[in-house]
């Protein structure tokens, strides 16, 4: 594995569990030491030292706050131990409580707080070293959702104005979206694809990946020539991914749910790709419907239709209708076959529907 | 019929009441009898009520001297058994190392091999070894053996539930491998090991058969009482044997409600500190 993660960044890496996130991450720490290869920090190999040594902090999973301290005493450990003048760590540990809204608490221990609570103080307690880099395992993995998302705006915010760079481990492929300048979705301990968010969601080179980040819609198809693919049972569609690929390669097209148009066969565009396909179900979710398309025999696609209004959304097709799917050529991509296809499709995550992502 | 009805009632609870009758009745004796005031050389019949051997606990020299050397000798005991056992009990629980396993056997077998055996082995090697002289030496490194494996089960039950991510946020934050320790693993760790040397304070000052083959002219309080018990024992023992129970009943009320609120502090899932004993304390 080789990954550069630029000064100031926020860089996450995303991946089921047991995908090697978790392990890359206590390798920068300093908890696990790597076989072979460097771990650079600021230009020096930092492996092979021990965590204390490195210029790393982490606020872990289960927080691992010191159950015997206070939430003061927890925050100015790491000063402590650098030796920082005594007045230094009082208005140190003072500033950081307060930039996480727990100046009050102060005198506490950790287990008189909530859950939400304690994820600050162990943010605290990292961030008021001044660490070049933060180290973030899944660090609101273990909160509600509704406090998870109060914290992910605020952990942006707090990451803007540190300017520190943040090393964040998450499977949690939404949060992955909302906070990070940069994606690495990982599977079975390699890198899959590293870019920012919207390439990954909206250009995902592996099959993988598409399936990981939102729904997979994957067709099987074969790159035809320069410049364009043939669907399996469908039409021929120009476009400028083929190029990756030789002609006559496998390969899947991908369209998000959200940008497929269901229209009964008569009614469909006629100038824009499509396969047919007949109807499974169909969901209402409130802001959109969500209706599983069979167009072949073991291709099942998602299609979301934004609920506009009442009209719109009672004119859709219902189950058991035969339908048409269409896109815009420039709403499909090409990825290929993960080498762990086989053994993720076991485990991809069923997410029915991604919102605010469009 | 209807006191019939009662009994089938409360059957559980009058069981109950009569086992810890069964079980506190003969301390209760002791502490009853050394009002007493015995006609003759023995201790054994209730003759009349007096608080005259209360007044002068201390009467007896030897008897006094007796238990003053079992206190020091427990105490240094409980030290050494406490630093050795906690070692060992962190050695057994987070070092790989070759024959663990085995160690982690080995360790009961002291517990498991009769007081007799390993007091006369003792004495056999003592004397074969001839370095140390019979007498309080003696006495100690026999205590401290037998102590240590009740040291270490005590202190390797509460090491195995202790979360070792907490070390490792220590040495993220940059505290060394002895700092963390000091400064994290000790302090947590320390209701374990705080239990376990009053374990071996309360094994020490008990013990008879060990110390009978090893204590060479030295005569420790249970060894007193025993010979005491030849010529007749004075109503002194009831006095200290009360004192001692009573310190003992103080001692262990003290660590119960200290472990509590250690727990209480340690616990960050309170749920499962509610299903864990409260102490582990023998005595």
């Amino acid at each position: 594995m080789d990954l550069d993660i630029a000064d100031g960044e926020f860089f996450t890496m995303l991946g089921p569990s047991g995908c090697g996130k978790t392990t890359t991450l206590r390798m920068i720490a300093g908890f696990e030491q790597p076989t072979t290869g460097k771990v650079l920090i600021d230009g020096t190999d930092v492996a092979g030292q021990p965590a204390f040594k490195r210029p790393t902090n982490t606020v872990f999973q289960s927080y691992a706050l010191f159950p015997h301290m206070t939430l003061e005493e927890n925050v100015g450990f790491g000063l402590k131990r650098k030796k920082v003048p005594k007045d230094e760590i009082k208005t140190r540990v003072a500033t950081e409580l307060e930039r996480v809204g727990l100046s009050r608490e102060a005198k506490r221990k950790p287990n008189q707080l909530s859950g939400g609570q304690q994820q600050r103080v162990a943010l605290a307690r990292a961030l008021v070293n001044l660490p070049k880099v933060l180290l973030l395992d899944e660090p609101l993995g273990a909160l509600d959702l509704k406090l998870r998302k109060g914290l992910q705006v605020q952990l942006k915010q707090i990451q803007r104005d540190v300017g520190i760079t943040f090393v964040y481990v998450t499977h949690d492929q939404e949060e992955a979206l909302t906070m990070s300048d940069r994606i690495a979705v990982m599977n079975e301990g390699r890198i899959e694809q590293c870019d920012d968010p919207e390439t990954v969601y909206e250009r995902p080179t592996t099959t993988f990946v598409a399936g990981f980040i939102g729904v997979s819609n994957l067709m099987p198809a074969v790159a035809s020539g320069p410049g364009e693919v043939r669907i399996e049972d469908g039409p021929s569609v120009p476009t400028p991914d083929a190029a990756r690929f030789s002609s006559g390669e496998r390969c899947y097209a991908v369209v998000r749910p959200e940008k497929l148009d269901v229209d009964l066969p008569e009614n469909s565009p006629t100038d824009q790709p499509g396969v047919d396909g007949v109807v499974e179900s169909s969901l209402y979710l409130g802001t959109a419907t969500q209706m599983a398309v069979r167009v072949a025999e073991d291709v099942s696609m998602t299609v979301l239709c934004p609920n506009v209004s009442e009209e719109e959304r009672q004119s859709l097709p219902g189950a058991g209708a035969r339908v048409r799917l269409s896109w815009l050529p420039e709403h499909m991509h090409l990825v290929a076959e993960s080498d762990a296809d086989k053994a993720a499709a076991d485990s991809k995550p069923t997410e029915t529907v991604t919102e605010g992502v469009n | 019929m209807k006191a019939w009805h009662w009994l089938r009632e409360n059957a559980v609870m009058i069981v109950g009441l009569l086992a810890i009758a069964y079980m506190l009745i003969p301390i209760l004796v002791i502490a009853v009898f050394s009002f007493n005031d015995p006609s003759g050389r023995f201790n054994f019949e209730w003759v009349g009520f007096t608080t005259e051997y209360w007044t002068k606990p201390f009467a007896i020299t030897e008897l006094t001297d007796s238990l003053l050397l079992s206190i020091r000798l427990a105490f240094f005991t409980a030290i050494g058994a406490t630093i050795l056992g906690t070692l060992l009990a962190i050695a057994l629980v987070r070092y790989q190392f070759m024959g663990r396993r085995a160690a982690n056997l080995l360790i009961v077998i002291p517990m498991a091999t009769p007081e007799v055996v390993i007091g006369a082995a003792l004495l056999s090697f003592f004397l074969t070894l001839n370095v140390f002289e019979l007498g309080f030496q003696t006495l100690l490194i026999a205590h401290i053996m037998f102590s240590v494996s009740f040291v270490v089960i005590v202190v390797r039950s509460r090491l195995i539930g202790f979360d070792r991510r907490l070390e490792e946020a220590a040495s993220d934050l940059g505290a060394n491998a002895f700092t963390t320790f000091r400064k994290v693993t000790l302090p947590l760790i320390a209701p374990g090991v705080l239990s376990a040397a009053f374990l071996a304070f309360a094994l020490s000052i008990d013990d008879f058969v060990i110390s009978n083959f090893n204590s060479g002219s030295e005569v420790t309080f249970p060894l007193y009482i025993f010979g005491a018990n030849q010529r007749g024992i004075p109503v002194q023992v009831n006095v200290i044997a009360t004192m001692l129970f009573a310190v003992t009943v103080i001692a262990m009320l003290a660590v119960i409600i200290q472990q509590k609120r250690a727990e209480k502090a340690a616990a960050m899932r309170p749920e499962e500190v509610a299903n864990k004993p409260a102490i582990s304390l023998p005595v």
